[in-house]
């Protein structure tokens, strides 16, 4: 909402792992860029394709999932889940007229509060490069 | 109308100095439903706790947003905050202004705008919060223990002093693990079977403890408090009822194998038990190795060279214990709490091509040399050479065999090889005064009570040479080994002649670590050493609940660190066990009947297969959850197509108003 911040990025992050990822970098200090807004849910498995869809329907410049790494998810076999539906939807973006690059799946654990600030800083980095994307 | 109450925390300065926490209290009056918005201090700080409670009481607040630092770390803190003002605990919500903003962003103006989003965000969200009640469950008052090494005998007796039952799981014939193989404990020298086998008679006879040796763990199912595992039974071909443990048996056997509890130093008979002092105190029959048993294999097939047939111990055995008939058992056991003392083994030095890689029998681990040093060793205590019985008059020892060594990736240190080392100097002159003792070195660590006094004591009292750098190659000439390396305090190349060489080899998990991990679905590092919930603040528990870790198999430790690790698993498994009831997490799934079609997909992806099929009274079959089973991930919210199930505290419409915070008109 607020303009200064564009471009926006929302992120999921499974409470697990890659929300106490970016915990971690926050005790850290591992600064990085503050585009992004972040959501907390119990697992990347519980975010809804749909709601992807939604969030760049509603102009959205970026989305991001987070989740455990493969084989590590707490509910043993989540991110299985969210691995394969959002391959589908990553097939699907381009055709619904939004660029693949706006909507990236990484796996964080707890403890790469490092890999986290530099997921993002890249993620803002390439989405500054590739601008805003028009409104609606 | 709701009533919601904004609380925003300076923390000291962590959040506010960086984010403007007056404009973010300003902006959040302005947000819908919000009645009141404060700032404090410290929200967590009993100050900051008691003006929310006035704040609530006063405004007459019914839900609550407490804009701090990370849900992860105060979250049951603020929950009993608005419980005790009468708020339902689950009308809360928490913003991350602290790890997710002020400590990662340095910009006043964006931190402070990203913290107004963050607190919007929480304050849609806590709007559609509903008001939520924990339900009882039954649990199990049985705990397991896996692993009988000191670390596991010592939870299973405090558990058992509770008053609670106990079943010890040990996959060898014996409890007693690696202390039981030790001669000395530094830096006491106490005698280390003589501080042991008390604790392991206790166990073979406390009321409440049920030991299972000779067993595994195979299958864990079930959930904190009502854990259901089958515990796999080796075939002993010993019946335990009628053995008296008289011991002709194994005195008769003529077969000889290289004793595992010896490290092959000595031989052990096929019907065995490892050593004397074993609990229990009765053999078991080495299937693979038996002649009977070859025999009786053989028959099946016939090919090959006829195995002799023996039935020696059958014939010795005075109460006609041997039952051939016996077959591997799987059992199925309930419990309440888990604790997990797998323990460790040494690393295996044959990759360390520089020492021989196992080929100089003169070059021994420091294991086997305690093997060597006790008196109910294959050597009746004298320390003579494997090669050829003598005694060794100049010993080199190598430190961190395994350990602080990238390039076996090691990189850890196993914390205990500087003291056994040293101890193992003290005792060598004790032995024999005219020993020589070399040590290289990387460092010296001694962290501990008594300990540098004691490795100080190596130094200085036994005339060991300590000499700091490593070994670059161990050859051997005529009947000695010449140990070539480097001192690099004198910074020149150093050659000894020595008649032993014992390697201070590392700790790592045991065999099968990881493999338990995966069925008790905890964590495990690189290493495969076990990972505690938090290092510091939860040393003994792990991410699931009900499920404790002690001991050397959550990473290199000494025997007193292992006992104390082992009493905090017990006490945590303990004060899990006294409850009457255990209280589910309200956060989990629910199915509206009226919206679901009966298609299943949910019970498809449900991990914990919570989900049971149910008959409503118009005669529909549809899904329902089973609240104890429930873990609250979401993955059937996420499958269901008609929309019918939703995950309480993360509902579809609690994301999508967050999402719409950010982005919606
Ligand atoms: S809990 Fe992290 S991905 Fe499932």
């Amino acid at each position: 909402m607020s303009a200064d911040n564009e471009p926006l990025i929302i992120g999921f992050l499974c409470n697990w792992c890659s929300y106490a990822g970016a915990d971690m970098a926050g005790t850290s200090r591992m600064a990085y860029p503050s585009n992004i807004r972040i959501i907390r849910v119990p697992c990347s498995g519980r975010v809804d394709p749909l709601l992807i869809v939604k969030c760049f329907q509603e102009g959205a410049d970026a989305v991001l999932v987070a989740g455990c790494h493969p084989g590590d998810c707490h509910y043993n076999e989540g991110n299985y889940y969210s691995r394969r539906r959002f391959a589908v939807l990553r097939a699907l973006l381009d055709f619904m007229g939004i660029d693949k690059e706006r909507f990236r799946v990484e796996w964080v654990s707890a403890s790469e509060g490092k890999r986290f600030s530099q997921i993002v800083s890249q993620f803002t980095e390439d989405m500054n490069r590739i601008g805003a994307r028009k409104a609606g | 109308m709701s009533r919601i109450g904004v609380f925003i925390c300076h923390c000291g300065t962590n959040i506010g100095g960086v984010v403007n926490v007056p404009e973010v209290v300003e902006a959040a009056r302005h947000m819908p439903l919000v009645a009141f918005a404060d700032e404090n201090k410290y929200t967590c700080s009993e100050v900051g706790q008691s003006s929310i409670r006035n704040a609530i009481a006063e405004h007459k607040l019914d839900r609550v947003v407490i804009a701090s630092c990370s849900p992860r770390m105060h979250e049951n803190t603020f929950r009993r905050t608005v419980t005790a003002a009468g708020i339902n605990p689950y009308l809360l919500e928490m913003a991350n202004l602290r790890e997710h903003c002020s400590w990662v962003h340095s910009d006043a103006r964006d931190a402070t705008s990203k913290a107004i989003d963050l607190v919007r965000m929480a304050v849609s969200k806590v709007a559609r919060h509903e008001a939520l009640f924990p339900k009882q469950i039954g649990l199990t008052k049985r705990a397991l223990v896996i692993g009988g090494g000191v670390t596991g005998i010592q939870a299973a007796l405090d558990i058992a002093a509770s008053g609670h039952e106990v079943v010890l799981v040990e996959k060898e014939p014996s409890i007693g693990g690696r202390m039981a193989q030790l001669d000395k404990t530094f830096p006491t020298l106490d005698c280390s079977a003589c501080i042991l086998t008390p604790k392991m008679v206790d166990v073979a006879q406390h009321p409440k403890i049920t030991l299972l040796s000779y067993s595994e763990i195979v299958d864990v199912r079930g959930f904190v408090g009502n854990f259901e595992v089958d515990i796999l039974r080796k075939a002993k071909l010993v019946d335990y009822e009628k053995c008296t443990g008289c011991g002709l048996c194994w005195q008769a056997c003529p077969e000889k194998i290289p004793s595992e509890f010896n490290l092959g130093l000595g031989h052990r008979t096929a019907i065995y038990i490892p050593f004397a002092q074993a609990v229990p105190n009765k053999p078991v029959i080495d299937i693979a190795n038996c002649r009977y048993e070859n025999y009786r294999r053989w028959k099946e097939t016939e090919e090959g060279e006829e195995p002799p047939q023996c039935r020696i111990c059958e014939g010795v055995c005075p109460t006609e214990a041997i039952d051939r008939t016996q077959q591997d058992e799987i059992i199925t056991e309930k419990f309440g709490a888990i604790v997990v003392t797998t323990g460790f083994k040494t690393f295996d030095y044959s990759v360390y091509g520089e020492y021989g890689g196992g080929r100089y029998p003169n070059v021994i681990t420091s294991l086997q040399l305690e093997r060597l040093m006790s008196a109910a060793g294959p050597t009746e205590g004298e320390v003579l050479r494997p090669s050829d019985g003598t005694h060794p008059k100049s010993v080199v020892f190598i430190q961190c065999v395994g350990s602080r060594d990238d390039k076996v990736n090691r990189p850890y240190c196993s914390k205990v090889c500087c003291m056994y080392t040293a101890k193992h100097a003290i005792m060598l002159k004790e032995h024999d005064p005219e020993v020589q003792c070399y040590v290289f070195y990387i460092d010296i660590r001694a962290g501990g009570k008594d300990f540098e006094e004691f490795a100080r004591r190596a130094q200085d009292e036994t005339g060991a040479l300590y000499l700091r750098g490593r070994v670059s190659q161990i050859y051997q000439q005529g009947d000695k080994l010449m140990v070539l390396g480097e001192d690099s305090l004198m910074g020149r190349p150093v050659e000894i002649t020595a008649d032993l060489v014992v390697l201070a080899t590392g700790m790592e998990p045991s065999e099968n670590a990881a493999e338990i991990a995966q069925t008790l679905n905890i964590s495990y590092n690189t290493y495969n050493f076990l990972i505690e919930a938090h290092p510091k603040l939860r040393p003994v528990e792990t991410q699931t609940d009900g499920i404790f870790v002690a001991g050397a198999a959550v990473g290199p430790r000494d025997i007193p660190e292992c006992v104390a690790h082992g009493s905090a698993a017990a006490v945590k498994a303990v004060a899990l066990l006294s409850q009457d009831s255990l209280t589910t997490d309200p956060l989990i799934s629910v199915v509206d009947p009226m919206k679901c079609v009966g298609c299943f997909a949910c019970k498809e992806v449900c991990p914990f297969n919570a989900i049971e099929e149910q008959v409503t009274r118009d005669g529909r079959t549809i899904s329902s959850i089973n609240e104890s089973v429930c873990k609250g991930c979401g993955l059937c919210v996420v499958a269901c197509r008609p929309g019918a199930i939703n995950l309480r505290g993360f509902t579809n419409q609690q994301l999508l108003s967050e999402v719409l915070t950010l982005v919606g008109r």
